[in-house]
């Protein structure tokens, strides 16, 4: 392998002739990729392909429903089909694009090959993990015959009882496997971080992508359970004749909602953690500096996970809740804020006085740092139950949630792409279509989801396919937005399938990085390395006096 | 650029932040009229948060933006930026401060609650057992929920008979109320005046796909829109028949979701005459979106007025039996006009069909 | 499936040297090796799982608290059957410990015999359980008590059908020479920690649905 001098940089230099061969080990074949293969760096792949894939999916959804918000008036499609597709959009985005490809996707490849493990703790599981994720989604495609389930991606009952009772159980059901998957995944996750890390790195040296996976999958392990049993009992509401949600029969609606959100507000910050570890990893690489604040930004992730688990109810502030529910809430809601602070001037620190590398990895990071500020404040207003009582439900909400979840997640997944792409194919991304297809992104977020802060304060609902006249002008932008979004997708696509065929191949390690999944070949060989490397240095050691020897794997 | 003049720079920049801050936040006009005792409480709330946010987010930006320009790589520079790895008192600094912002934040919240009448519900929610109060006009089945589960399976004998019963004599009453769970007063009380349950005018709201009805017991009225007096003490006791929706006028800052099986409440005193929008705020079926109506608050006079002329329209109409007892014909007939809806134009499934 | 293989060698490998396994990565021996974790991946998973009896648990409460009267009349539960079954099924905890220990010493077949006396003792708990659903006079959806009573009973009734199928499973397998020693026997040892889960739920599910509805 060429060993660059990890002083000098990270642009990505042209690659030395020789490395214009394939590597001479044996590779996975396409086929590979349709199996029950328990490579983990496959399944990462297949995981982050099939996350793509619903990602157009969800985003075509989307883009029907901005079309028909185009105007006041239900149009476009009929207002059933709008509540299908909104349901599916949540539903698609959430479970089968942003957690698949952040955890499933960057957890799976990355995790082994920054501990210096040769898989994770249970490959067979982990296989099983991914491939209760296909089925998942026919069984959401197959109830679109049945009308699509239409009450939210919330689903509340009774709604979600009487409406297109088929589809919601189809949607249960594709939601159960999926909770599966993820706990598998998760346990798998824990169990192979605690254990199978090489002997010469500590827990406190592992890169910090490792950090968050960890109280991504506490999360998972904590939350889903509940989860299950709220749609289970959802479920036999609607096929056996029970009543837990039916208050004629003596039970009670507000239940499922404890119950989903119990599981669905930690789901938002399972959804931006892993995201949050890429930021980690992204930011320092390309600004040449040392992490700010190592500690704090690993245990920052564990409280968020910890505090997260406590604020669930602040999505009910307008159900049936108790006034000290309300002001309960509230504050530990509001206490959020402090870990992630952390975080964001942590990065902002590590910006401070380095040499920052403007690759299309490094401006998706920026840009999810100033996206995500945005997101968060805006997160923190909602937490006031007195101004909640008045945005709830609106599309001061839709604006809130796109910024996090499009603003942060999503761009911190782009951001992850075009830092690891050369990683995992051994090819570069093509960076002038990396730069036009981030600054479309970013012009086309706030196009789309700026003005819906505005729609919400004024009185415009979420949810509906008909609205009044006066909202018509702002929502003409977002769906103005939304097209500039759909567009700022093609270079996308087109640059990773271009790529991954004929980009330039790239060495190694590209960036002069220091984490462990640099230290080995481009892409990496089945089972990662030779010999398993030895850690010689802290993970984020950058403009430190290093001894050459620190990248050594052979 | 010297020491001094970055630090004037600073300050400079940071007393134009400031500036800018509490302009934006007093002057955003993000927000509609407000219509209500509560809106100018919430607003005040809201503008203190966008000065706190606009400050937050001008600093933070101002810091990403001011790095990525001035740290960006000098051409041709390959080496690596400066070795610091953590400044305790900087990391103290910005864990302290967010945490004052917040436990401010949480502490005015909670202050502008209580001033809104959060804390003061009539009767304290849970699992009380109280009497529920009486209002023929829009009593449902389905509140008698916790009685009928209750009952051994033989006796769903028992219940259709009573329900028989109750066809057959009009205006009676549910069956002596039994033990129900208080169907918790969630929502939001009165601290307008200190007795919180000194109330002027009561009007029993349901919410059914996808329309609003709203009962005034004391005046025998029956209506589609919602019709307030200004500047009094109004109470809704919101019911739903179907599946959950939600009461929002934006210009009152109030919205609470109307759940079938509980009763919710909203007290609130309407401070502007003039015609608001009613949303409903819940995914509720298909034509949630269209589930609105409008409120009216009125002067004194134009009030007496209304109640005058809509008594005559309304006068056989006092609704004779319990809803659930109806179809949804005959539940709707006295409204159909007023509300243009009628028994074609409502979806089919209910919670009656379970 | 070059891992895959790889992965099941060493794992045999690394057992034979270190029994349980657990031992994380050997440094630069065994560098191939693919230590057996699956001890401690079941009890993250048991943990996780807990949480779904957690939330069951919590749904009762909540149901119990609506209802003036719970269980409703005409829907008491009947103790004596329940109590036995209990019983049978605390015994069965003690007696598949006995196994393990028998195994620790290498005795194959005292370990087989204390397996299966523990899968039939669970045999019976589900017939019991059989029994008692079709001697009630109520049904699922009678009412929310029957609604929690049997999702409660019947998802931990399913629980227990799988341990049953686990020791059964482990007790073909220890039928072939060799495969279990007292230095190899991470099957085992799952099998037994999964059913003592499964009796630890048992106790409390019992004692919510059955002791605390007879109480006054
Ligand atoms: C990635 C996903 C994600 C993330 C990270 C967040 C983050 C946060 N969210 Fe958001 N949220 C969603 C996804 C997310 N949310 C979704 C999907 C919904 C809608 C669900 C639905 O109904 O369909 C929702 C809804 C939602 C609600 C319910 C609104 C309603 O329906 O009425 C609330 C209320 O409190 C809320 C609050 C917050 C808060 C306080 C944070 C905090 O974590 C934010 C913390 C970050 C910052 C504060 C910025 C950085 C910090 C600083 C710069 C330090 C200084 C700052 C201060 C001192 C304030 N969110
Ligand atoms: C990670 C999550 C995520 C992401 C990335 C997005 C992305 C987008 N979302 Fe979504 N959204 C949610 C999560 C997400 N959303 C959730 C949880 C809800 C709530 C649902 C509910 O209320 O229950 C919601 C609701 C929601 C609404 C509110 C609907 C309503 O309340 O009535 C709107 C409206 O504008 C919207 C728009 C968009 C748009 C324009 C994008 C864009 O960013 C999309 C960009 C992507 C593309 C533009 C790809 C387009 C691709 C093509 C056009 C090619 C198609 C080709 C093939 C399929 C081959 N979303
Ligand atoms: Cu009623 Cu939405
Ligand atoms: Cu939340």
């Amino acid at each position: 392998m060429t060993q660059t001098n990890p002083r000098v940089i990270a642009q990505p230099t042209p690659p030395p002739p020789e490395i214009e061969e394939v590597p001479s080990y044996r590779m996975w074949k396409w086929y590979d990729y349709f199996t029950f293969n328990v490579d983990h760096k496959l399944i990462g792949i297949q995981y982050i392909v099939m996350g793509f894939i619903f990602y157009l999916v969800g985003g075509a959804m989307a883009i029907a429903m901005r079309t028909e918000l185009r105007t006041p008036d239900p149009d476009f499609v009929d207002p059933s089909l709008y509540n299908a597709l909104l349901t599916n959009h949540g539903t698609v985005m959430i479970f089968l694009w942003v957690i698949p490809t952040t955890i499933g996707g960057f957890g799976n490849y990355f995790i082994p090959l920054m501990i210096g493990a040769r898989d994770m703790a249970f490959p067979k599981l982990n296989a099983l993990a991914f491939w209760l994720n296909p089925p998942a989604a026919l069984l959401l495609a197959v109830s679109f015959i049945y009308g699509g389930a239409q009450a939210g991606w919330t689903s509340y009952p009774p709604l979600s009882e009487i409406t297109a009772p088929q589809a919601q159980v189809l949607w249960v059901a594709a939601l159960i496997l999926i909770g599966t998957s993820s706990i598998m995944g998760s346990l798998n996750f824990l169990v192979t971080i605690w254990k199978m890390r090489v002997p010469s790195l500590p827990l406190l040296k592992m890169p910090l992508f490792c950090w968050s996976i960890i109280a991504a999958a506490v999360i998972a392990l904590i939350g889903t359970p509940p989860l299950t049993i709220g749609l289970l009992l959802l479920t036999f509401d609607i096929l056996f004749g029970t009543s837990f949600y039916k208050p004629d029969a003596g039970g009670t609606v507000v239940l499922y909602q404890h119950l989903f959100w119990f599981y669905s507000h930690p789901a938002v910050y399972l959804m931006v953690l892993p995201v949050f570890g890429v930021m980690s990893e992204v930011i320092p690489v390309y600004a040449r500096k040392p992490i700010f604040g190592y500690t704090a930004i690993a245990y920052s992730s564990l409280a968020i996970s910890f505090v997260g688990l406590f604020v669930w109810v602040h999505h009910m502030f307008t159900s049936g809740t108790a006034p000290w529910m309300r002001m309960f809430f509230t504050v530990s809601t509001l206490l959020v804020a402090i870990p992630t602070g952390v975080k964001i001037f942590s990065w902002v620190a590590t910006l401070w006085q380095g040499k920052i590398r403007y690759t299309s990895a490094m401006l998706f990071a920026v840009g999810l740092l100033s996206m995500f500020v945005f997101g968060g404040i805006t997160g923190v207003t909602l937490a006031a139950v007195p101004f909640d009582l008045h945005v709830h439900d609106s599309y001061y909400i839709v604006g809130h949630f796109h910024y996090v979840l499009f603003g942060g997640s999503v761009f911190g997944i782009y951001a992850g792409v075009y830092h690891w792409f050369p990683k995992m194919t051994g090819r570069f991304l093509d960076e002038r279509l990396g730069k036009i297809h981030f600054v479309m992104t970013f012009f086309g977020t706030h196009l789309t989801f700026l003005p819906m802060h505005n729609l919400g304060l004024s009185g415009m609902p979420r949810r509906i396919a008909m609205y009044d006249p006066q909202f018509q002008a702002l929502n003409q932008l977002c769906t103005w937005g939304a097209y500039l979004l759909a567009l700022s997708i093609v270079p996308f696509y087109f640059n990773v399938i271009y790529s991954w065929i004929k980009g330039k191949r790239s060495s190694g390690n590209p960036w002069n990085a220091l984490t462990l999944e640099w230290t080995t070949d481009s892409p990496p060989m089945i089972e990662n390395w030779e010999v398993l490397p030895v850690v010689t240095t802290g993970p984020y050691d950058y403009g430190k006096d290093r001894q050459e020897e620190v990248r050594q794997t052979d | 650029m010297n020491r001094t003049t970055s630090l004037v720079l600073v300050i400079i920049a940071g007393i134009l932040g400031t500036i800018f801050s509490f302009w934006f936040g007093l002057n955003n006009h993000l927000l509609p009229e407000q219509a209500s005792m509560q809106a100018p409480l919430v607003d005040d709330l809201f503008n203190v948060m966008v000065v706190i946010g606009t400050a937050l987010f001008i600093l933070t930006e101002g810091l990403i933006v001011y790095s990525m320009i001035r740290f960006r790589q000098p051409p041709g520079d390959e080496t690596d930026g400066a070795d610091i790895e953590g400044n305790l008192p900087l990391e103290i600094v910005w864990t302290a401060i967010p945490a004052v912002i917040v436990i401010g934040i949480g502490v005015y919240s909670v202050e502008v609650y209580e001033d809104m009448g959060g804390l003061h519900l009539a009767s304290p929610p849970g699992h009380m057992h109280v009497q529920q109060p009486e209002s023929p006009g829009t009593e449902m089945a389905g509140m008698d929920s916790a009685a009928m589960a209750a009952m051994p399976p033989g006796s769903a004998m028992a219940a259709t008979m009573s329900a028989d019963m109750a066809k057959a004599a009009p205006v009676i009453p549910l069956p002596e109320a039994k033990e129900q769970i208080a169907s918790s007063y969630y929502g939001i009380g009165n601290r307008l005046s200190d007795e919180a349950d000194e109330i002027d005018l009561t009007v029993n709201v349901t919410g059914m796909q996808f329309a609003w009805l709203f009962e005034y017991p004391d005046l025998g009225i029956t209506v589609g829109e919602l019709h307030l007096p200004v500047g009094r003490r109004v109470r809704l006791q919101m019911k739903a028949v179907d599946v959950i929706h939600s009461f929002w006028v934006p210009q009152f800052r109030l919205k609470q979701d109307v759940i079938p099986g509980e009763e919710t409440r909203l007290q609130f005193v309407a401070t502007l005459p003039g015609t608001y929008p009613v949303f409903c705020a819940e995914l509720c079926g298909s034509y949630h979106g269209s589930m609105r109506t409008q409120t009216i608050v009125h002067s004194d006079e134009d009030y007496a007025e209304w109640v005058k002329t809509s008594q005559v329209a309304a006068k056989p109409s006092k609704v004779p039996m319990t809803v659930a007892q109806l179809s949804d014909e005959e539940y709707l007939a006295p409204y159909a006009q007023e509300i243009g809806l009628n028994a074609e134009t409502l979806p089919k499934p209910s919670t009656r069909s379970f | 499936m070059q891992i895959q293989d790889s992965a099941i060698d060493a794992q045999e490998a690394l057992i034979q040297v270190a029994g349980h396994g657990e031992h994380g990565v050997h440094g630069d021996h065994g560098d191939h090796a693919h230590p057996d974790l699956r001890t401690m991946g079941l009890i993250t998973f048991l943990l996780s799982e807990s949480l779904m009896f957690g939330a069951l648990f919590a749904v009762y409460f909540v149901m119990k608290g609506r209802l003036g009267q719970w269980p409703p009349e005409g829907t008491e539960v009947e103790l004596l059957l329940p109590a036995l079954n209990t019983s049978v099924l605390i015994a069965s905890s003690f007696v598949i410990h006995k196994g393990e220990e028998a195994i620790k010493k290498d005795d194959v077949a005292g370990m087989q015999m204390w397996y299966l006396i523990t899968a039939a003792m669970g045999i019976f708990f589900l017939g019991g359980q059989v029994y008692e659903y079709t001697h009630l006079s109520y049904g699922l959806g009678t009412n929310t008590f029957s609604n929690c009573f049997y999702l409660m009973t019947g998802f931990h009734g399913l629980h227990v059908l799988i341990g049953v199928c686990m020791i059964l499973g482990v007790w073909w397998r220890s039928r072939q020479d060799g495969h279990y020693s007292s230095v190899k026997h991470t099957g085992i040892e799952m099998a037994e920690i999964y059913w003592h889960f499964v009796d630890v739920i048992w106790i409390i599910m019992f004692s919510l649905i059955y002791v605390l509805t007879k109480l006054p």
